[in-house]
C-alpha cells in the first residue's frame, strides 16, 4: 500500500522528544512530496539529528506520527524503517572499519533479507547485490577505491562511502544527516555533484550546514529552531528572511 | 512461635551478607558506570582483603588494624591493575577490557593459593565483638550486628561523598558522561584510577569483614563474583542505590533460599536476575536503556 | 588467495589430517589421549570463535552448552550406545537450550549478555553439583562408547578415527558457514551492528542463529568429551571451562578458526608440560591470558599473518 500519487511521501506530525526537561523536538510538523529534495536547516541544538532519530527508529518519541508512503512508521525499530524504504547517512562516519568498500556495500544492498539467512553457498553468488554495490560505489565516486578497506579511505571518501552505504539499499528516501560535514572545499563540490547527480525516484531529506550546497541542491528548505519549524520556503525565500539571521547569529 | 527466632536469625544472617554483597558491588557498579568496564575480577579484590585481613591480623593482633590497612592495600593493587594494565586497553573494544579483567581472576585465585596455601582459614571476630547477644528469642554472634552497622554507616558516608562534595559531583559526571567530563578539563585518566582503586578498595573491605564470617579460601573471590554481579544488574549499573537496594534483596533472597530451599536457591536467583534483565533491563535505579 | 598458495595450503592441509589420523598407529597412549582432547576441544573452540570472532558476541558462559552436551550423552549412551545418543540427542539438547538462554540474552547485548550467559551457565553447575539424579558432584561415570555402524568405537584407534571425521565435519561446517551469505552478514554486525540495523538487517535474528548454532557445535563436543572420558562432572559447566576455551580462542586468534583448533592444542600441550613441573598452572594461565590481551590480540594466527605478509 503506498500513499496517493500527489500525497506526501513523508508526512510528519506534530512530532516531539524531551530528554527530562530538555525539549530536542518539541513538536515538528512536516510534509516532503515525491521526488522532493528538502533541506534541513539552523543553529546547532535545533533538534535536526534527534528529527533524523526519531523518524529512523534510533529514538523514540514522546509525541506525534510520522507516515511514510501512507504507511505509519512511528516509533519501529530502526531496521523496520530501513526495510519500508527510509535510508539515512550519519553525521559522524558511521563504517564498517575491517570491510572494504565493495564489502561494506555489498552488504548494505543485500539487506532486503533474501539469501542472507543462508548458511552454506558462496555468498559471492549472489549476483544482483554484487551488481548493486558496484553501481552504488561508481555513483558516490568511489568505482577505483572498490577494493580499499574503510580505514584507509581520505576522510572525504569516507564520506561518500557513507551516503553509499545509505544509497545502496534503493531507499525510496534518503536522509543525509550533513554530508559534508568537515569536507574541504574540492571535497564538498565533489558531494555536491554526486548529490545533485542522485537520480530523482530518490526523494533526499538533507540537513546541512553549508548554504551553498543547500543553494545548488534543495527545492524546499525548512528552518529549525529549538525543536520547532521556524519557517518553511524555497531557498531564496528562506534566504531573505530577517529571522533566520536572528536564530543564527545568537540572539538565540 | 519457635519459628520467630529462626525467622529473625535469618533476617539479620541475610542482611549482614547484604551488607558484604554491598561494599563489594558498590566498586563494581562505579567501576562499570565511570569506565565502562565490566570488572570481572572484582571478586579477586574481596578476596584479597580477606588474605590481607588474615595477614594483618596475624601480624598486629588487631582486627582494627586490619580493617584500616586491608583496603588501602586492596586500592593500592587495584591502582596498580588499572593504571599498568587496563589504561593501555582503552582505546581498544571494551571486550578486551573485560576479557583482560578475566584473566586476572586466575592470576589472583593461584597467587593466593600459592603464598597462603588452599586450605580453608579461619580468622577471629575482634574481641570486643567476640560473644553472642540474644534478640527476640535469637542468639546472635554479636559480629554479625557490628557488621549490619558497619555497613549501613559506609553507606551512609558514600551518599554523602557522592551526592555532597565536589570530588563525588566529578564521580558523578564520570558516571555519566566520561568524555564530556574529561572535556571540562579534569584530568579523567586520574579520576578513572582513583575509581577504579576506590572500588577495589571498598571490596577488599568487604573482604576483611567478611573474614570472620566466611573465613578465608581461594574460591571465595569467584564465588561471591556472580551474586554481585546479580546484586548489580538488579539495582541498576552505576547507580549506588542500586547497589544497596540489590544488595539488600538479594541477601535476603539467598540466605532465605539456601535455608528454605537448598537445592534451588541459586537457580531462584538466576531466574530472579533473568526476569529483571528481560522485564526491566535497567533495574530499579538504573538510567533507562534507550 | 593465488592458486599456488591454494595448492601448498590444501597439501599441508591433507599431510596434517593424515598425520592425525594415523597416530594411534604411530605413538604411545598418552600422545594419542592429548590429540583426542585437541580435537575435542578444537571443535569447541571454534564454536565460540564463530560466536566471538565472527559475530561479536563475547559469552562467558558457553561451557553451558559443552556441560548440557556431555551430560545428555552421559544419560543417553547409559539407556542405548549408539549414534542418536551420541550425537543427535546431545546436539539437539544444546541446540534447544541456546536458543533459549539466547532469546534472553542476545535481547540485552553487550554488559548484560556477558553477565547473562556468565549466571547461566553457573545456573546449571548449580543444579547439576546439587541433585542426585546427576551424580551430586561425582557426576555420571561409566559411560561406555558406541557402536557406529556396526563397529565399536571402544577401541582407541576407532574411537579416534570418529573424532577425527568429526572434527572434520565440524570444521568444514563452521569454514563454509563463515564464507557463506549468513556468514558475511555476521561480520557486518562485528564491525558495526548499529549499521546493520540501519541499513535494515533484524541483528537479533541473526545473532540467535549464530548463538544456536555455535550452541549445538559446543554440545557435540561436550557430547565427545563425555564418550572420551567415560566420564561427566559438573566441572563442565563451572566458568573455568568457558574461561579455558576463551584463552584458547586468543591464543589462537579470534575470528580465525584455524586458530581456535592451534589455540586449543597450543593449551592442551602446555598444560601438559607445565603440570610435570609446577603446580601453578592457573597462575600461567592467568599471565597468559593477560599477556595475549595486551600484547598479541591477534594471537597466533595474527602474529602468523604478520610475518608471511597476508591481507587480514
Amino acid at each position: 500500500m503506498s500513499a496517493a500519487p500527489g500525497a506526501p511521501l513523508l508526512s510528519i506530525d506534530k512530532l516531539a522528544r524531551s530528554f527530562g526537561a530538555l525539549s530536542a523536538v518539541a513538536g515538528v510538523s512536516l510534509a516532503v512530496g515525491r521526488a522532493e529534495r528538502r533541506a534541513v536547516i539552523g543553529p546547532n541544538g535545533a533538534g535536526k539529528t534527534t528529527l533524523f532519530n526519531l523518524i529512523t527508529g534510533q529514538l523514540a518519541p514522546s509525541g506525534g506520527r510520522v507516515v511514510f508512503d501512507g504507511v505509519p512508521v512511528t516509533g519501529l525499530a530502526p531496521h523496520a524503517v530501513a526495510r519500508r524504504g527510509i535510508s539515512r547517512s550519519f553525521q559522524r562516519n558511521n563504517l564498517f572499519p575491517g570491510l572494504t568498500v565493495l564489502e561494506s556495500l555489498r552488504l548494505a544492498a543485500a539487506a532486503d533479507g533474501r539469501g542472507s539467512y543462508r548458511l552454506f553457498g558462496d555468498v559471492a553468488r549472489l549476483r544482483a547485490p554484487l551488481d548493486r554495490a558496484r553501481e552504488t560505489a561508481a555513483a558516490v565516486g568511489l568505482a577505483d577505491r572498490i577494493d580499499a578497506p574503510a580505514g584507509a579511505l581520505s576522510y572525504g571518501e569516507q564520506r561518500q562511502l557513507e551516503v553509499g552505504i545509505a544509497l545502496a539499499t534503493r531507499p525510496k528516501l534518503l536522509l543525509l544527516d550533513e554530508p559534508t560535514a568537515g569536507m574541504s572545499p574540492e571535497e564538498t563540490d565533489r558531494m555536491t555533484r554526486l548529490l545533485v547527480g542522485l537520480p530523482r525516484e530518490v526523494t533526499l531529506l538533507i540537513i546541512e550546514h553549508d548554504m551553498d550546497v543547500v543553494a545548488s541542491l534543495a527545492d524546499r528548505v525548512t528552518v529549525l529552531h529549538y525543536g520547532e519549524v521556524l519557517l518553511e520556503g524555497s531557498f531564496a525565500e528562506v534566504k531573505a528572511d530577517p529571522r533566520v539571521y536572528e536564530v543564527y547569529l545568537g540572539s538565540a | 512461635m519457635a519459628f520467630a527466632p529462626d525467622f529473625f536469625a535469618q533476617a539479620l544472617n541475610g542482611l549482614a551478607y547484604g551488607v558484604l554483597l554491598f561494599l563489594l558491588s558498590v566498586g563494581l557498579t562505579l567501576i562499570f558506570g565511570m569506565l565502562d568496564v565490566v570488572n570481572l575480577a572484582h571478586g579477586s579484590f574481596y578476596m584479597l582483603g580477606a588474605y590481607a585481613g588474615l595477614t594483618l591480623i596475624g601480624a598486629t593482633g588487631s582486627f582494627w588494624i586490619a580493617l584500616l590497612l586491608a583496603p588501602l592495600l586492596v586500592g593500592g593493587i587495584g591502582a596498580l591493575l588499572e593504571r599498568v594494565c587496563l589504561r593501555p586497553l582503552y582505546g581498544r573494544p571494551p571486550l578486551d577490557q573485560v576479557l583482560l579483567t578475566f584473566g586476572f581472576i586466575y592470576l589472583f585465585e593461584d597467587l593466593v593459593k600459592w603464598i597462603w596455601g588452599g586450605r580453608i582459614r579461619s580468622i577471629p571476630p575482634p574481641d570486643l565483638f567476640k560473644g553472642s547477644v540474644t534478640l527476640f528469642g535469637a542468639t546472635i554472634p554479636s559480629y554479625r550486628l557490628f557488621v549490619i552497622a558497619f555497613g549501613l554507616a559506609v553507606a551512609v558516608l558514600l551518599w554523602l561523598l557522592i551526592e555532597r562534595t565536589r570530588l563525588g559531583a566529578i564521580i558523578r559526571a564520570g558516571v555519566f558522561d566520561a568524555e564530556m567530563t574529561a572535556g571540562l578539563g579534569i584530568n579523567i585518566h586520574r579520576v578513572f584510577t582513583a575509581v577504579f582503586a576506590f572500588g577495589a578498595a571498598l571490596g577488599g573491605l568487604s573482604g576483611v569483614i567478611a573474614g570472620p564470617i566466611q573465613s578465608a579460601y581461594p574460591a571465595m573471590g569467584a564465588g561471591i563474583l556472580i551474586p554481585a554481579l546479580i546484586v548489580v544488574v538488579v539495582g541498576g549499573l552505576g547507580s549506588l542505590k542500586g547497589s544497596l537496594a540489590g544488595s539488600l534483596i538479594i541477601g535476603q533472597a539467598e540466605t532465605f533460599g539456601k535455608a528454605w530451599l537448598p537445592d534451588s536457591a541459586m537457580l531462584i536467583i538466576y531466574v530472579v536476575m533473568a526476569l529483571v534483565v528481560l522485564l526491566r533491563p535497567q533495574g530499579l535505579f538504573g538510567r533507562p536503556l534507550k | 588467495m593465488s592458486p599456488a598458495r591454494r595448492a601448498v595450503v590444501l597439501v599441508a592441509l591433507g599431510l596434517g589430517v593424515l598425520a592425525v589420523a594415523a597416530f594411534p598407529w604411530v605413538a604411545g597412549n598418552y600422545p594419542v589421549k592429548l590429540l583426542q582432547e585437541i580435537l575435542i576441544w578444537g571443535i569447541f573452540a571454534m564454536s565460540l570463535d564463530l560466536l566471538m570472532g565472527y559475530a561479536g558476541m563475547v559469552s562467558f558462559g558457553h561451557s553451558a552448552f559443552f556441560g548440557i552436551g556431555g551430560y545428555v550423552a552421559a544419560l543417553a549412551l547409559k539407556q542405548s550406545a549408539g549414534v542418536v545418543s551420541a550425537l543427535v540427542l546431545p546436539a539437539l539438547a544444546s541446540g534447544l537450550a541456546a536458543l533459549v538462554i539466547g532469546f534472553f540474552s542476545i535481547r540485552v547485548g553487550g554488559v548484560y549478555f556477558i553477565m547473562l550467559t556468565l549466571a547461566f551457565s553457573q545456573m546449571f553447575h548449580a543444579y547439576t553439583f546439587q541433585v542426585a539424579w546427576l551424580g551430586a558432584e561425582d557426576g555420571l561415570v561409566g559411560i561406555p562408547r558406541p557402536t557406529v555402524a556396526g563397529v565399536s568405537l571402544a577401541t582407541t584407534r576407532s574411537f579416534h578415527l570418529y573424532l577425527l571425521v568429526l572434527a572434520g565435519l565440524a570444521a568444514l561446517a563452521l569454514w563454509r558457514i563463515v564464507r557463506s551469505p549468513f556468514g558475511h552478514v555476521l561480520r557486518g554486525i562485528r564491525e558495526n551492528e548499529a549499521r546493520m540495523e540501519a541499513v535494515g538487517y533484524a541483528v537479533g535474528r541473526y545473532k540467535l542463529l549464530a548463538f544456536t548454532v555455535a550452541g549445538t557445535l559446543a554440545g557435540l563436543a561436550g557430547a565427545l568429551y563425555a564418550q572420551f572420558n567415560g566420564s561427566i562432572t559438573p566441572d563442565a559447566f563451572f566458568w573455568t571451562t568457558s574461561g579455558e576455551a576463551l584463552l584458547m580462542v586468543i591464543i589462537g586468534g579470534v575470528g580465525t578458526l584455524g586458530g581456535a583448533v592451534l589455540g586449543a592444542a597450543a593449551f592442551i600441550l602446555l598444560q601438559s608440560l607445565v603440570s610435570t613441573y609446577t603446580e601453578r598452572w592457573m597462575l600461567i594461565l592467568g599471565l597468559t591470558f593477560v599477556g595475549f590481551v595486551l600484547f598479541a590480540p591477534g594471537g597466533i594466527v595474527g602474529a602468523l599473518r604478520g610475518r608471511l605478509g597476508l591481507r587480514a
